[in-house]
């Protein structure tokens, strides 16, 4: 293993990551409840669907649009910063289909088996984090040093 | 009303922790899980500055029954380890290995105006769609 020294990033993670908790610690001491952003998508979108109604899903609706908006509020003040996808459009099709299966199934993401799950101390998240980290790091390693 | 403001709020802070973090750059993803290539250890850091304040929040939403809005605080009461929650987790790292981007971020990116992040995001919403018709436990 080495590290990409002029890549790290170690001041601004850690910024940013504070940013994140100091996010995900509102929402929890807001709005008691935990900031699973898989968990906030899907729900409004089965109200849709299901035709509910979205009366219930107003908190969740009100978080989604900050979460859009975000990029345009850093945009009054800084140009966004540079972003790189070196996958096609198949192999996003493909990657966004098995995130969306993925994250239901495994019922959270990054966001709520990662953040909140490891900050809430539970096992059944960290298992989840363990799967998504090893298989994320095999996928890279198949298809960029095996396949690649 | 209070609780429509926490979540916005908490939506905005959260979207601009993911940009100022570089976490809305796939790129700057796959670094971190390319282990056996050149390592960009970031995401770790962001990872641990997000759970070094959320372990307080927790930890203090667990003494207590009602939020600041009045509503009832309800954690995930869940701690079942199961073959879903372990394949589920493969299938999403399967997917964040290719392209890089997990929800959050892609939401982000998605309001940014990025195109890649609208195919892969409504890709996304369709894999959820899959999942709850077709292989949700019933």
């Amino acid at each position: 293993m080495t590290i990409a020294w002029p890549l790290f990033t170690p001041w601004s993670a850690l910024l940013g990551g504070l940013l994140i908790g100091l996010a995900t610690a509102l929402f929890v001491l807001g709005n008691g409840r935990v900031a699973g952003i898989a968990g906030i998508v899907a729900s409004p979108l089965r109200a849709v669907l299901g035709g509910t109604g979205l009366a219930p899903e107003r908190t969740r609706l009100l978080f989604l649009a900050g979460l859009l908006l975000a990029p345009w509020l850093w945009r009054l003040f800084a140009p966004l910063p540079a972003v790189t996808v070196d996958v096609g459009g198949l192999g996003l099709v493909a990657a966004g289909l098995l995130v969306g299966v993925g994250v239901r199934m495994g019922n959270g993401c990054t966001s709520g088996h990662g953040v909140c799950g490891l900050s809430r101390l539970s096992l059944r998240s960290l298992v989840n984090v363990l799967a998504f980290m090893g298989t994320g790091m095999a996928t890279v390693f198949a298809l960029r040093h095996l396949i690649g | 009303m209070m609780n429509g403001a926490f979540a916005f709020f908490s939506g905005l802070l959260f979207g601009l922790g993911l940009i100022g973090s570089g976490m809305t750059n796939p790129a700057k993803v796959k670094g971190f899980l390319d282990v056996a290539g050149a390592w960009d250890p970031s995401l770790a850091l962001v990872m641990a500055g997000a759970i070094a304040v959320g372990a307080f929040a927790f930890a203090a939403a667990k003494r207590r029954t009602t939020s600041w809005s009045g509503e009832r605080i309800e954690l995930p009461s869940s701690t079942l380890i199961d073959r879903r929650l372990v394949i589920g987790g493969m299938l999403f790292g399967a997917g964040w290995g290719i392209a890089g981007f997990c929800p959050g971020p892609a939401l982000v990116a998605m309001g940014g105006g990025l195109g890649a992040a609208w195919i892969f995001g409504v890709a996304m919403l369709a894999g959820m769609l899959v999942h709850d018709r077709w292989l949700a436990p019933r």
